[in-house]
């Protein structure tokens, strides 16, 4: 049977009934202690004195720990090169960093203790902006990451026309409905069952092992569901975990901890704010012959993520653009705020509207339209011909990632950029089309996806007929933008594309499955589901989804980098398969027909032209003692990367998408809504349409926000004042197009990835671009200037932005 | 002194500390983990629950509603939205056939949300679901879900029988700890009550535990008075979050739910008064016809569990800069009415708003009431926030202008977000009395703002925006008289 099928959500009815169950509402036994962190009110300096008298003797305050008092590691950092405290131990690097843990018998007790702290610190001057850390030469590593494709100064040099700006692209606080959260429960031995809300529960069981001085194979993390993740639970959730962990070890109960909202919000990290300033040589016809873009990344205060964010940054500065030479300049900025960490896209979103910025100027300066200047720096399309071909083999990628040393490191996580070395990476041999990292690009379809949806959304007859409107319209503005996607996937850490699952068939023909993958919401684990009925021939309801489990599927990746149902997709897969490959041997010999004939279709085993139920072909094998247990395991292949040089196939393929958008602005107080939004996307051969459509539609959405309403404010101190719902606006129910066209390309993937779909975690964000340029074209109706529109535009920035145009600064 | 309510269909008795909110009961006390804590500031809708009493079934946040409000209601959580045997309500169904939920952690809200705004017959979804956050679907099929489930008949579940609570409600009867729950009394460990100080009382006329719910206005009155530091918690909207947030004490507190003659809406021929009480989604139903614009603004006034819980007179009475009801009140040229025991007095309403954090309001006074003219035409009220639903105002620029001959013959102009009070713009009113209704009248009179504002920067907007965007309100309602501009509501793709 078809894998394809829009089937619900694996927990669907949980989620509708309210027995959908999260980290707060397991049952904790008697006697667990809620937990809650003393925060840091500086964001810079040293701890002075620090008097918690009070805090213990308040009301159900059970245990106070503070750094002095971890048995081990006191380090939740994901990054193996970098140490990042979980309780401060004297250095304060932000406000709202951790100081201490308050374990009492209620949650509220214990923020309710928190409070009574006198904690002392010795401020020190904090670097809190781009600027600040610019002047101050406060960065990650030891200079900015350069990397090039030719040489693009002599191409600016002697262009005929020369773009030169810069842009400002906030943040973004992810906002997950359920907040972090954990739950430790000691086990009879030393050991620790840790329930945590993590895509990464490798390493939380890393991270917890660590703190308790334990071997890994002595903490079991199990992961149901999340209520939310969007990469704001790869690392963050580190510290709750281990914080459970240690007050579990040293009070000998349960402990759980949860962060309020506001402390959820000041203490984590959030999507990487950016500066790109860019410059950029154009022909007559806006083709760019040379391009060179300097990104300035906030990364607050501990590396965390950030090195591959801002490689993931750089690598998307080209988005779906052939830039003949280019320059990509990248400054890993330390500041003392929260460390910003992975956020859907993970520095990709903000790499791409750099150079969509450069798109938009290009257009204003030769008074075309923009969707003219995209298609004239497209990629070319791919011709069908080279499909699956690559510059270098798994082997070189194994080669590589064992030549880098994993000691003490954490080799599930991402947090290292360590690239590989010495593989054969050179530019495609053949002279195929690159990317400023010398990646050949075989699969671009962007040509064909925006012919078709430039026709579907009316674009051109909507175009004149803005134009026509905006002139009878001296108040109101709209404007209009089509904008691509091309992202890249894989995990950019090669060893990281991998993947694990444990299948077991039991004799009635149920099906129990397990993998490394997480379930955040995305749909994976029917996905997954999906993949394992299909292999087996039966009915998705007979595929029992299990939650996730380092006890059965050890050594997994954290679920991002969209990665999730191509890995574990493809693992499960293979797992079923092994089983099946016994079964179809087993009744091939009994029926004396090929094994290679056998078919599981339709809930019945067909071979030699007989059709016998599954679940009497596995009572049969069982009894013919036939293994009906398997695991399964996959690697990327095709993929290598020389992060240092720049240089090689960080990605397996790409996803593209393109996106409409149509939106109006109010000239005197900046205020704008999106009007409409069509959307062509390329989820391969989807493996569930409405899935698919449900992340593009919320991808785009969530984007949208982050580039119009969503504004995180700092103030002088370094304080969050943007720290709870009241004051950072996700988009709500009204905000969403009145026009919301979603269409998939449904295509296969031109790889062979599970049944030819493509990942669709990440890709969608990007579409919300469109609205940032369809603001920018609508302030750009308002006078002959172009109008620099910041990001988020809010009405005041876009208030601004209609005075630029206007040509008022 | 216990609260008594229905609880999914079942009378309850519960002994609770004043400021135990009904979300942390349910989750903690009663294991019905359904309902769940999103912000915990009744931002974001996670903690919805239907709440039914004389007047009807509404959606309310039950992260800041305290328990002693509740009495006498009938409550009804996400697990007593499906039937008694497991029966999907309509609206259960049609967020799984529409792909409504994907992490599911907001979708209890969801669900909650549109089972009320369907047993209400109401078809606004975008209203009704502002004060749900999703972060996940993007909304689109949530609102396909509503659609779907439109025109289901309401299971006949969802009607609450108040009478139960008849037979409940006597004294020391406790029906969870009767059906082997967990008992009702909710003091122990996992309850840090003593940090509250609720129950050292004032040694006065308090109930057992520090809370009094009085009955009557005149009961009420003459309480408040003998106790003038008491808390007065109308929809705790506001002092919830004092609670939940700000972990403050409350003190002795004066539950004013069943305070029933502190309600309701008298709209006579020349003048309309409002009693304190009232809610503001019940302000919305009478004013919307009356005052179109001004209705529009209650509309996007935070969300439908805030308007059903929040009151006319706790958005007055609380003295926020920022609130949206005063500045359209101000300049509709409202009366405040005041009480004291037995004493009244009026007093316009722009001058109860002293100063930042202080009001002319004596110890022991409340606000009983607020009243305004029937009819002001030219009322337009504008509301500018960094999101249109439910978010804070910016600036809220309210404008009644009366014109005689093209002439300017009244104005009355207030703003909130612009000062530490809401304020009317009294140097800009005079710099239209009396002039022509032009754009060079209106462009003359934008200086003015500067001698009535000294705007502050904040996380919400800049000093100078506040400014630009005070005067294009200006510019705007010029506009909107003459009937030239469009609103960016009207607009379609």
């Amino acid at each position: 049977m078809s894998v394809t099928a829009s089937l619900p959500h694996d927990s669907a009815w949980l989620h509708v009934t309210g027995q959908a169950r999260y980290i707060d509402d397991i049952p904790a036994p008697a006697g667990a202690l809620h937990l809650a962190f003393g925060l840091s009110a500086v964001a810079a300096g040293r701890i002075a004195r620090m008097d918690l008298s009070a805090v213990r003797a308040a009301d159900g305050v059970v245990a106070v720990l503070t750094a002095e008092d971890l048995p081990a590691e006191n380090d939740v950092s994901p990054s193996p090169d970098f140490h990042e405290e979980m309780l401060s131990s004297g250095e304060v690097h932000y406000m709202g960093q951790p100081i201490f843990i308050v374990a009492a018998t209620s949650h509220l007790a214990a923020r309710r203790a928190v409070r009574l702290a006198e904690v002392e610190i010795e401020e020190s001057p904090a670097i809190l902006t781009i600027e600040d850390a610019i002047a101050a030469d406060r960065r990650f590593e030891d200079g900015p990451v350069i990397w090039t494709k030719g040489d693009p100064g002599p191409a600016i040099a002697s262009a005929a026309e020369v773009i030169e700006g810069s842009i400002r692209i906030g943040g973004q606080e992810h906002f997950y409905l359920e907040g972090q959260a954990a739950l430790a429960l000691p086990e009879e031995d030393g050991g620790v069952l840790v329930h945590s809300s993590t895509q990464h529960p490798t390493e939380i069981q890393h991270k917890v092992a660590e703190a308790l001085g334990l071997p890994m194979s002595d903490v079991r993390v199990e992961v149901r569901r999340m209520g939310g993740g969007f990469g704001g639970k790869e690392s963050q959730g580190n510290a709750l975990a281990v914080a459970c962990a240690v007050t579990a070890r040293a009070t000998g109960r349960p402990c759980r901890m949860r962060y309020d909202r506001d402390d959820d919000m000041v203490i984590t990290g959030k999507r990487h704010d950016f500066r790109i300033d860019y410059r950029a040589g154009i022909d007559a016809d806006g083709r760019i012959l040379g391009l060179e873009v300097e990104q300035f990344c906030r990364c607050g205060w501990s590396q965390d993520l950030s090195l591959p964010v801002a490689d993931r940054a750089m690598l998307h500065a080209d988005n779906a653009y052939n830039l003949p030479a280019a320059r990509i300049v990248s400054h890993r900025l330390r500041t003392n705020t929260q460390s910003a960490t992975a956020f859907r896209g993970f520095g990709g979103p903000q790499g791409m509207v750099g150079v969509e910025r450069v798109m938009d100027e290009i257009a204003h300066r030769l008074g075309r339209d923009p969707i003219e200047i995209r298609r004239a720096n497209y990629y070319e399309e791919a011709d069908g011909s080279d499909a699956g071909s690559g510059i270098a083999g798994t082997a070189a990628a194994e080669d590589a990632a064992r030549g880098h040393s994993l000691d003490h490191a954490d080799p599930a996580s991402r947090g290292s950029a360590s690239g590989t070395r010495g593989a054969d990476i050179r530019p495609d041999p053949r002279g195929h089309q690159t990317t400023p990292y010398a990646m050949p690009v075989e699969d671009f379809i962007l040509h064909a996806m925006t012919d078709r949806l430039a026709e579907t959304s009316g674009y051109a007859a909507r175009r004149a007929a803005i134009a026509e409107w905006n002139a009878a319209s001296p108040v109101l503005k709209k404007g209009i933008a089509l904008t691509p996607v091309k992202f890249g996937i894989s995990f950019t850490l090669t060893h990281l594309n991998q993947a694990g699952a444990l299948v077991h068939v039991y004799t009635d023909g149920s099906v129990r499955m397990n993998h490394g993958g997480t379930e955040m919401g995305q749909g994976l684990f029917r996905k997954v589901a999906q993949v394992a009925a299909s292999r087996f021939g039966v009915d998705a309801s007979r595929v029992k989804i299990t939650a996730t489990d380092t006890g059965k599927v050890p050594n997994t990746s954290a679920t991002a980098a969209s990665s999730g149902a191509d890995l574990n997709g493809m693992a499960v897969r293979a797992a079923c398969d092994a089983i099946r490959e016994r079964m179809a041997a087993f009744v091939a010999e009994r029926q004396q027909a090929d094994p290679a004939s056998v078919r599981f279709e339709d809930g019945h085993v067909h071979v030699g032209g007989e059709a016998y139920p599954w679940e009497d072909v596995v009572r049969d094998c069982y009894l013919a003692r036939i293994s009906l247990s398997a695991t399964g395991f996959y690697k990327t292949p095709k993929i290598v990367w020389d992060r240092v040089a720049g240089e090689g196939r960080p990605f397996f393929y790409f996803a593209y998408g393109a996106a409409v958008t149509e939106v109006v602005i109010d000239t005197l107080t900046g205020e704008n809504r999106i009007l409409g939004t069509d959307i062509l996307h390329d989820a391969g051969a989807s493996l569930n349409p409405a899935i698919d459509i449900g992340q593009i539609e919320g991808g785009f959405v969530q984007g949208a926000g982050w580039l119009t309403t969503e504004e995180l404010v700092w103030d002088e101190k370094g304080r969050l004042t943007t720290h709870a719902p009241s004051t950072y606006k996700i988009p709500a129910c009204s905000d969403r197009p009145r026009r919301f066209n979603v269409a998939l390309w449904d295509a296969p993937n031109r790889e062979e990835t599970i049944y030819r779909s493509k990942a669709v975690g990440e890709p969608p964000l990007m579409l919300g671009i469109s609205a940032l340029m369809a603001l920018s074209d609508a302030c750009a109706a308002c006078g002959p200037h172009y109008p620099n529109l910041d990001a988020p535009a809010t009405p005041e920035r876009v208030l601004a932005a209609v005075a630029r145009a206007r040509g008022a600064g | 002194m216990p609260v008594t309510f229905l609880l999914n269909g079942d009378p309850v008795s519960v002994d609770a500390p004043p400021t135990r909110t009904l979300l942390d009961w349910l989750r903690e006390t009663r294991g019905l983990t359904g309902t769940k804590e999103g912000c915990n500031e009744g931002d974001c809708g996670a903690c919805t629950v239907m709440v039914t009493d004389e007047r009807g079934a509404r959606a309310l946040n039950a992260c800041i509603l305290f328990l002693p409000q509740i009495d006498g209601k009938a409550i009804r959580t996400v697990e007593g939205i499906a039937g008694p045997d497991g029966m999907p309500h309509p609206v259960q169904r049609a967020m799984v056939e529409k792909h409504g939920s994907q992490c599911g952690f907001c979708t209890p809200g969801f669900v909650v949300s549109m089972a009320v705004g369907h047993k209400n017959g109401r078809r606004d979804h975008d209203d009704i679901l502002a004060g749900n956050l999703c972060r996940c679907t993007g909304y689109a099929p949530i609102i396909r879900a509503a659609e779907a489930a439109a025109e289901a008949e309401i299971p006949e579940w969802m009607e609450e029988d108040l009478s139960k609570l008849g037979h409940s409600a006597a004294p020391g009867t406790d029906d969870a700890a009767a059906k082997g729950g967990r008992p009702g009394a909710d003091w122990g460990e996992r309850d840090p009550v003593a940090g509250t100080g609720a129950a050292t009382g004032a040694g006065n006329a308090l109930a057992d535990h520090g809370w009094v719910r009085p009955g009557s206005v005149e009961e009420m009155a003459a309480w408040y008075e003998a106790n003038p530091d008491a808390t007065l918690v109308a929809g705790a909207t506001d002092v919830g979050l004092w609670v939940t947030k700000g972990l403050r004490d409350l003190g002795p507190v004066c539950f004013l739910a069943g305070v029933s003659d502190l309600r309701g809406i008298e709209i006579g021929d020349e003048e309309i008064l409002i009693r304190a009480m009232t809610p503001w989604a019940d302000v919305r139903e009478a004013l919307a016809p009356l005052f179109p614009s001004f209705g529009e603004m209650i509309r996007r006034f935070a969300s439908e569990q805030i308007r059903e819980a929040a009151t006319i007179g706790g958005n007055i009475a609380n003295g926020s800069p920022i609130g949206d009801g005063p500045p359209a009140l101000i300049a509709l040229g409202a009366t405040l009415h005041l009480r004291k025991g037995d004493v009244r007095r009026q007093i316009p309403l722009e001058q109860f708003f002293i100063e930042y954090g202080r009001q002319d309001r004596a110890p022991g006074e409340f606000v009983e009431a607020v009243s305004l003219p029937t009819r002001a035409r030219a009322l337009r009220c504008y509301k500018l926030s960094k999101r249109f639903d439910q978010d804070i105002s910016a600036v809220c620029g309210c404008f009644n202008v009366t014109l005689e001959g093209g002439e300017v013959r009244s104005a009355r102009i207030a703003f909130g977000g612009m000062a530490g009070t809401p304020k009317r713009a009294i140097a800009v009113e005079e710099a239209l009395l009396g002039r022509a209704w032009s754009e060079k009248t209106i462009a003359a009179a934008l200086p003015a703002f500067a001698e009535d504002f000294a705007p502050l920067s904040d996380m919400r907007a800049s000093a100078e925006y506040r400014m630009e965007a005070a005067r294009g309100m200006l510019r705007r309602y010029h506009a909107d008289l003459t009937g030239a501009a469009p609103s960016i509501f009207e607009v379609t793709s």
